[in-house]
């Protein structure tokens, strides 16, 4: 086998077909774009199903669609981890978050935060650690274009993998500046839909092959993998030591916390009309969520069973490269064109909807809410945002191109650590708690943002791992220095809870009260409706 | 009783005044609302999420007891992992049930009362 799979000019006129479907609909959905709220949530007119089916398109990052088959393919139980943890947290949302949230705001996260607070601090605060949330998971997201392509598209080399960065990038930056939120839901709708039907497609034919029975097939995939019979115990990868151990709980809390926090899906809750249509969609995203994880059981233990944990390994990508692999060992030349087409959707649909989230933040809480002091146009505003995203489509590139060669699991969780640090206590403070004040939400974003990366840069990921027998390279990012005291991968399980206790501190310390009226306003309006947001076109 | 004196606007849905919020907030049917949503959310937020890292903490630190094999190749730690997905699926048709019957009613009562929608 080259170094390649499968027919790269199937790949790409496969995936150059999804990119012209997917403009000519994007142009057509923005022929509505007039307001603001159009371009930020798509004047709020899409209903629970295609919301949690976008959402789930949102999610569904080449982290969890590549990234978790792979850590299934290598790792077996331990990858599984992964996906309950994922699944699991989208119960803070429904339970406490969305329907709340989409009474309250109105485009953005800092628009609850700052609902009953000081409006300028938090909003910075809030637009801080929304910007690097959102960065981080960009970062994640294209670096893992970087290595797909050199697998599906024949390109190899710096320069290759670089411009194939930057086609995505500018190709994002289209969707977003032509579609706004309109079109980027639908770019995320069908993409959610192959994703999924070509994941059932898999799993099926999979499982075929092993009579129907997940049992003969986990003992095909032991049969086959160096771990043996371990594969399917847990411990492969987290249960050498006593740290590791610790380390998987510091990761588990941060998956099971950080959904909830993340502002592209925060985001998302504003683009329906009320409350119980939010509700539905996290229903719809829950279960369209739900199945796609027991989909890539399958299809890692298959990748395990039919490709070898071997070729896994050895191949451009890593682990990443199991799903492609297992395609083109299923269906051949056309499905892995299939597969990667839609794996390549996959990023683009991710980081465009990190672009917009990103740019509103800029443009509704930096631009218009702290510097203007709300005395801007909404056209003015939306002006700003649409040139914010191209500024941040642009770092995204730039970042992309640096940050290719890194570990994509590390960004995503660090994204997902940082935003149950910084995020989700001042939102779930604000929402349910009389005497949250200014100091409180500002101690404890800043305090959960600055322990959260801090730790990470102090850590093993950064720094400092030993180099394992075989290799060359040591895992951690930068080589040959090691300045890591913290002994953690995730920093979860201390920024976390320090975040809430700073929430808490800086509450009962702050000389200025909390507004009771303000509270009021905000307790009955979230939990009602009454004087949310309305929707601005009806279809 | 009208907890509104401030007209609906033009569109539907007027915006409440703040104190029209203060007074709504005191009146027993926001507080009844507020009891059912709380005595359901919170309660099941603590469940699931002792149950996930009582899953968590057995597949790390009781491996040899989750790697036990119950039907051929599916062993506990598969079986308790499955049941994740199980009961996330129960938690959620279990709160919208809750939402459509107890939550939804009241909380359009409240809210039209004090938009003045007819």
């Amino acid at each position: 086998m080259t170094s390649t799979a499968g027919s790269p000019a199937v790949n790409m006129a496969i995936f150059m077909a999804f990119v012209a479907v997917t403009m000519v609909i994007v142009i057509r959905a923005s022929r509505q774009n007039k307001t603001a709220s159009d371009y930020y949530t798509g004047g709020r007119s899409f209903s629970g199903g295609q919301n949690g089916t976008a959402i789930a398109g949102d999610y569904l990052s080449a982290a969890s669609f590549l990234g978790i088959t792979g850590a299934i393919a290598l790792t077996g139980f331990d990858g599984f981890l992964y996906s309950i943890g994922f699944l699991v947290a989208w119960l803070v949302a429904l339970l406490l978050v969305a329907e709340l949230l989409r009474n309250t705001g109105k485009f953005t996260m800092a628009d609850v935060l700052a609902f009953r607070l000081k409006q300028r601090p938090v909003r910075t605060a809030a637009a801080i650690s929304t910007l690097a949330v959102s960065f981080f998971y960009l970062l994640a997201q294209m670096a893992g274009a970087g290595g797909l392509v050199s697998l599906l598209m024949g390109v190899t080399g710096n320069v290759g993998q670089s411009l194939t960065i930057a086609v995505v990038g500018i190709l994002m930056i289209i969707y977003v500046l032509v579609g706004g939120m309109k079109g980027t839901t639908w770019v995320q709708i069908i993409k959610a839909v192959l994703l999924i039907a070509g994941a059932a497609l898999m799993t099926g034919w999979v499982l075929s092959k092993y009579g129907f029975n997940l049992s003969t097939l986990l003992g095909a995939a032991a049969d086959n993998s160096p771990l043996g019979d371990k594969l399917l115990d847990p411990g492969a990868k987290y249960g050498k030591t006593t740290l590791s151990k610790i380390d998987f709980i510091s990761l588990s809390m941060a998956l099971v916390l950080g959904t909830a926090g993340l502002p592209h899906v925060l985001m998302r809750f504003y683009t329906v009309p009320t409350a119980k249509e939010a509700r539905k969609s996290v229903v719809y995203a829950i279960t369209l969520i739900g199945v796609f994880y027991l989909f890539s059981l399958v299809l890692g233990f298959g990748a395990a069973a039919l490709v070898g944990a071997d070729v896994i390994a050895k191949a451009p990508g890593g682990a990443n490269s199991a799903a492609p692999l297992l395609a083109y060992e299923l269906g051949g030349t056309l499905l892995l064109g299939f597969i990667s087409a839609v794996a390549f959707a996959t990023i683009l649909a991710v980081v465009a909807g990190l672009t917009i989230t990103a740019s509103a933040s800029f443009a509704h809480d930096v631009y218009a809410n702290v510097i203007k002091k709300n005395e801007v146009s909404a056209d003015a505003e939306v002006r700003v945002a649409r040139i914010a995203a191209v500024v941040i489509g642009v770092f995204a590139i730039l970042g992309g191109i640096l940050a290719k060669d890194q570990n994509i699991a590390f960004l995503v969780a660090l994204a997902f650590a940082v935003a149950a640090s910084a995020n989700l206590p001042t939102i779930l403070y604000s929402l349910f708690w009389k005497g949250f004040t200014t100091r409180g939400a500002l101690w404890s974003i800043y305090g959960g943002l600055i322990s959260s990366i801090g730790l990470i840069l102090f850590s093993p990921v950064v720094s400092g791992k030993p180099i394992p027998e075989g290799a060359t390279k040591s895992p951690s990012m930068l080589q040959g220095v090691d300045f890591h005291w913290f002994p953690l991968d995730n920093p979860g399980l201390v920024s976390i809870p320090l975040a809430f206790f700073l929430g808490w501190l800086g509450s009962v310390t702050d000389p200025t009260k909390s507004d009771l009226t303000k509270y009021a306003e905000m307790e009955v309006r979230s939990l009602t409706g009454a004087g949310a947001e309305k929707a601005t076109v009806s279809h | 009783m009208t907890i509104n004196n401030n007209p609906a606007k033009v569109g539907g849905g007027g915006t409440p005044d703040p104190e029209a919020y203060l007074a709504a907030q005191r009146s027993p049917e926001f507080i009844e609302l507020r009891k059912r949503y709380r005595g359901f959310a919170f309660p099941m937020t603590v469940a699931f999420l002792v149950w996930y890292f009582m899953f968590v903490f057995a597949s790390v630190f009781a491996s040899a007891w989750m790697s036990v094999p119950v039907w051929g190749n599916i062993n506990r730690g598969l079986i308790f992992g499955l049941l994740q997905f199980v009961s996330t699926g129960l938690i959620t048709w279990l709160y919208v049930r809750h939402a459509n019957k107890k939550l939804d009613p009241l909380a359009t009562e409240i809210r039209e009362e004090m938009e003045g929608v007819s």
